[in-house]
């Protein structure tokens, strides 16, 4: 398993159930969950060109 | 005009009460206790299946690949984040004590990836927490 794929599924599980329980209605959870899944990857791809740009 | 809302304002809470009368009956703390032993088993309980069956395999699945990345489950408390560590465990419930009795997870962390596992476990407890938490919510009539 590469990094990255263990960063995807770990987003793809938190962003689960946190669109579940933190959402009332099924189609705002989907988007909670997908909004949460976007912050977790996207987060992830800056923090890590910002740290490779640091370390050059 | 005025005493009529303020009437009907204070009968709000009453009717809002009258109208869920079976969110009270009952042991409340059940969906809380039920979902923390076993994730997803508060919504199965309130009859949330679509919710639950999302909630136990989410956390199933990350605990699942926390063990397959041969990731630690602790069992003793060296530090302050040791203990943090094994309170993140422990919110996974029966899955916790059947993967401590069966010796499941690995004794050391040797390598980058079962460091990603030993986070995936505490992960997996912790959101169980979360869902377990929404469980009694709902039960309490807090959430729809």
């Amino acid at each position: 398993m590469t990094h990255f794929s263990a960063v995807l599924l770990f987003s793809l599980f938190a962003s689960t159930v946190f669109g579940i329980t933190m959402r009332e209605t099924p189609l705002r959870m989907l988007r909670y969950a997908a909004y949460c899944f976007v912050l977790f990857v996207g987060s992830v791809i800056v923090l890590s060109w910002l740290m490779f740009l640091i370390a050059r | 005009m005025a005493t009529e809302e303020t009437k009907s304002a204070a009968l709000a809470p009453a009717a809002k009460s009258s109208a869920q009368p079976d969110t009270q009956q009952g042991f409340v703390y059940l969906p809380l206790i039920a979902g923390w032993l076993v994730p997803g088993a508060g919504h199965f309980l309130m009859r949330k299946w679509y919710r639950g069956a999302l909630l136990a395999a989410s956390i199933l699945g990350m605990f699942a690949m926390g063990l397959a990345m041969h990731g630690q489950i602790k069992s003793d408390v060296h530090n302050i984040l040791d203990l943090l560590g094994l309170a993140g465990d422990l919110g996974s419930g029966l899955l916790y004590l059947v993967s401590r009795f069966a010796g499941w997870g690995a004794d050391q962390v040797q390598v980058t990836v079962a460091d990603y596992g030993t986070r995936f476990i505490v992960v997996a407890g912790l959101l169980n927490i979360i869902a377990a938490v929404d469980a009694h919510n709902l039960r309490t009539g807090r959430k729809s």
